[in-house]
């Protein structure tokens, strides 16, 4: 056997010579680029902290919580709450459509339907999860509005109910697999425990699956309201920046998000109060969030019934 | 848990002798009563459960149905390879299209060795303590922060600190920014599905962890890394806000031929035109056909993620 | 290890007073062994004694485990493995191993075979088929499988991925092959195949199997040990264990009274 003497010798060689670069600098590497992911939340809370101390420097706190907000205007004002406002009544309309249709879906999918329909009909829910926020911020402009309008005829162009009921129905999904999922997770044991008492389908799943699954289902909720609050293009283009604080629905207001993003597609200037103001609303919006997506997670870690 | 099931008894016993609990035997018949009752009501809550399912569907339907009926006309080659215009029959989404081909060559490659290498590191190196939980928190956290926040921080960090004003390049790394926790999370799992066995082949052959990782586990794992790359540039492509709050311009006529230079996407059409379509309505009409376009484009991704998935990914 | 390091003739493992923990649980207790070169040496027991954890220790592979501690030494041709000096790669390069479950990648034959020589540096086309063929003859696979070396491992039986993990140990060309029950995933014709194998290759490598097959130990091992709850009871030419063990559990054990 002619070579394999030299095996042994080239591998011996090679180890003795190999200083193993790589293996010392690749750990090296790897963990310079997951830091990074923590650099990008540092990042993200220190330009908002950062320059939203710079607007509330400059204006007074009983501005900021007052209801005049023209920051374009000859006496520029920079009160937030009508942005609170906007984004309240978005949120609430929006989830007005989200919590009953995505948990009757929920319920639909997990307890009633067949396993050929399931397979059909959650697929295609998940297609309307993907479809960008762009496309229904048209939707709802081009389309939903001026089927409102018809309804009701005291309806403004831009106005509320419009994007709330279309960010509904782009929040169905979410609520839709995150409930599922958790009325899922309870063992099939209790459910054949309640069914073999007679119990019908209904019943099963209003008295014992629900109330097992009920802190995942509320956590999904809460997910909802998140994202609600987060969501931006649909309430830009079909809610309009009428920046009145009203109550009412039929009349455009304007969110946070919304604010962000027309004020910056104005051309702000760096360094006036206008562009602070938008890392100060920035500011608020990611402590909403943060709030709710830290409850959600709560929520289904202290309900959880344990299995 | 309130479990609300009544037990009346049953049909009387052949001796006609009923069970104590009921001697006047009237608990029989309202048990059937009930009973149909509750089977009724169990068929209509279904039916109406099933319907609220379909509304989400059905919207979905007259979504693509309009969208499509209003881009009639005017999605045609023309439309595709022309560029914008003050007058909407000669408008087309040259630019947009380059613009959004520019961006992605920024995030793909951004994406991929940020996010592959964080995942390699968080499930082949990292000690399964406190470091990498930190870290996972921390990108799950991320994953939920609105995108017009990492519109806020690319404006202040790619777009002033950085100079990099408006250009293709901030973009494209505030857009990887923003889609990276998709990258880690699936490749996380990609690798984690690499059997332990493999692994231990090629230690037991003198490989050091690297060579291992490189060598057998990595190439095992590019499906799953793939199909996780292509939803987050599919992500990419129809995000809006984080480029609205950069600053990106609202008509922009020159093409874009590097990436430090201005741009628009296809979203960003979108969005402008859709903004003025009370005054020029057959905006509304530019913005159904770039949304087909958009639609279909995304419809192919996701569709080569599945079936990449479906036939590269090895059941072990 | 370096070059100076003379091959001692006889004694190819010198295990002093192994002691393994898994946490808090111990597994190995005190072993004292010597294994000697070209032989094929079986460790026998019933499940749990330790002979898979006394096995991966000869390789330190048990250290992927995280909550492993031991103590004493282990010398490879008079050198404890355990010392900082020893870098486990070459470690690795001289002890060879092969698992229960055939475990080959899922690459092409070709790949498999050549993965450790390349990995350590060998590059020469001209070396690397050499190898390819020596090694796939060697175990016994080179005649089933010289048409296709480019087809993926996964689409060869259970016997052949076997013979084919045997052939990509043997390319790097080790001093000990150590086998932790290789023929227990397979089939009778296939482990008959293997035993023959194993014969042949005790001519030029040191053999360690563990094996739960007391017949297959009976047949093939030159000296057997048999373990019981981490320790070794008993270690002797494998006729004697067979024939007239001196301890009463070994006596039990082959007989059949447990296990």
């Amino acid at each position: 056997m002619g070579s394999m003497p030299n095996v042994r010798e080239m591998i011996q060689l090679n180890i003795s010579k190999n200083k193993n670069t790589s293996d010392k600098i690749m750990p090296k590497f790897l963990f310079v680029t997951a830091s990074i992911s923590i650099l990008t939340t540092v990042g993200i809370i220190l330009t908002l902290v950062i320059d939203a101390a710079k607007f509330f420097s400059s204006v007074p706190l009983a501005e900021v919580f007052s209801t005049n907000l023209s920051p374009l205007g000859a006496n520029p004002s920079f009160g937030i709450l009508p942005l609170i406002n906007g984004t309240i009544f978005t949120t609430l309309i929006a989830m007005l459509v989200a919590i009953p249709f995505g948990l009757s879906s929920a319920i639909y999918l997990s307890q009633f339907a067949s396993e050929s329909k399931r397979k059909i009909l959650k697929p295609m829910m998940e297609v309307l999860a993907g479809i960008p926020t762009i496309v229904y911020g048209f939707f709802a402009y081009s389309f939903v509005t001026p089927l409102l309008m018809k309804i009701i005829p005291s309806l403004e162009a831009k106005n509320v109910i419009s994007p709330g009921i279309v960010m509904g129905i782009m929040i169905i999904p979410l609520v839709a697999s995150l409930s599922e999922d958790a009325m899922n997770a309870v063992p099939e044991s209790m459910k054949e425990g309640a069914l073999g008492l007679g119990s019908t389908r209904l019943e099963v799943a209003f008295k014992v699956v629900i109330p097992a699954a009920i802190s995942g289902i509320m956590a999904s909720f809460v997910l909802g309201i998140s994202r609600a609050i987060g969501e931006t293009m649909i309430v830009a283009i079909a809610s309009g920046s009428s920046k009145a604080f009203t109550f009412d629905i039929t009349r455009s207001m304007q969110t946070m998000t919304a604010y962000i993003v027309e004020f910056t597609s104005g051309d702000a200037g760096s360094g006036t109060v206008g562009y602070y103001s938008l890392y100060a609303v920035g500011l608020l919006l990611f402590l909403f969030t943060l709030i709710m997506n830290l409850l959600a997670q709560y929520i289904s870690k202290k309900y959880r019934e344990e299995y | 848990m309130n479990l609300d099931v009544q037990i009346k008894n049953t049909a009387p016993l052949k001796n006609n002798l009923t069970l104590k609990t009921n001697p006047d035997n009237k608990g029989f018949e309202i048990n059937m009563k009930k009973m149909k009752h509750r089977i009724a009501l169990d068929k209509v809550s279904k039916f109406i459960f099933s319907l609220s399912t379909l509304v989400s569907l059905v919207v979905l339907g007259i979504l693509i149905y309009r969208i499509s009926v209003q881009s009639i006309g005017w999605l045609d080659m023309d439309f595709l390879t022309s560029n914008l215009s003050i007058f909407p029959e000669k408008a087309g989404i040259k630019g947009a299209i380059l613009g959004t081909l520019y961006l992605m060559s920024i995030v793909i490659p951004v994406v991929c060795i940020l996010g592959v290498s964080t995942a390699i590191y968080l499930e082949e190196y990292a000690n399964k303590g406190k470091i990498q939980s930190f870290i996972k928190v921390n990108i799950s956290n991320l994953a939920s922060v609105p995108s017009v926040i990492f519109g806020l921080l690319g404006l202040a960090v790619f777009g002033r600190i950085f100079s990099l004003g408006s250009s293709i390049l901030a973009g494209g790394l505030t857009m990887s920014l923003l889609v990276l926790p998709v990258v880690v999370v699936a490749s996380q799992e990609a690798l984690r599905a690499v059997p332990g066995y493999l692994r231990e082949a090629s230690y037991a052959m003198g490989a050091s962890k690297w060579t291992t990782t490189w060598k057998v586990v990595l190439p095992v794992a590019v499906p799953g890394i793939l199909t996780g790359v292509i939803l987050s540039v599919s992500r990419a492509i129809g995000e809006t806000a984080p480029l609205v709050v950069l600053g990106v311009p609202t008509l922009i006529m020159k093409l874009p031929t590097s990436i430090m230079d201005d741009f628009t996407a296809m979203p960003i059409q979108i969005y402008y035109w859709t903004l003025d379509t009370v005054l020029t309505k057959e905006y509304a009409n530019l913005a159904a056909a770039t949304i087909v376009v958009l639609l279909l484009v995304l419809f192919i991704m996701n569709f080569t993620a599945i079936l990449i998935r479906n036939k590269f990914q090895r059941k072990f | 290890m370096t070059e100076n390091v003379k091959l001692s003739s006889e004694v190819v493992y010198d295990v002093k007073d192994l002691n393994l923990w898994y946490g808090k649980d111990q597994a190995l207790r005190n072993i004292n062994m010597q294994i000697l070169k070209n032989r094929v040496t079986a460790i026998i027991g019933p499940s749990g004694c330790g002979k898979s954890t006394f096995i991966k220790t000869l390789n330190r592979m048990i250290e992927n485990i995280p909550v492993v501690r031991t103590t004493g030494e282990i010398n490879y041709h008079g050198t404890d493995i355990f010392d900082k000096s020893v870098r486990l790669e070459e470690l690795r390069t001289r002890v060879g191993m092969v698992f229960q479950k055939p475990n080959p990648f899922p690459k092409s034959i070709y790949e498999n075979v050549l993965y450790g020589p390349k990995i350590h540096g060998i590059k020469d086309k001209k070396i690397l088929s050499e190898i390819l063929e020596t090694s796939l003859k060697a175990a016994a696979l080179w005649d089933e499988v010289k048409d296709r070396l480019d087809d993926n491992a996964y689409g060869l039986s259970g016997g052949q991925q076997q013979r084919l993990c045997i052939a990509r140990c043997l390319a790097v060309q080790p001093d000990v092959i150590l086998m932790d029950e290789p023929t227990s995933a397979l089939d009778p014709i296939a482990t008959s195949k293997i035993e023959d194998l194993i014969e042949t290759l005790k001519n030029q490598y040191s053999i360690v199997i563990v094996t739960h097959s007391m017949q297959q130990a009976a047949r093939i091992s030159d000296k057997t040990a048999f373990f019981l709850m981490g320790e070794m009871i008993e270690y002797d030419d494998t006729n004697i264990i067979f024939t007239s063990p001196r301890d009463k559990r070994t006596e039990d054990y082959v007989t059949g009274r447990f296990g």
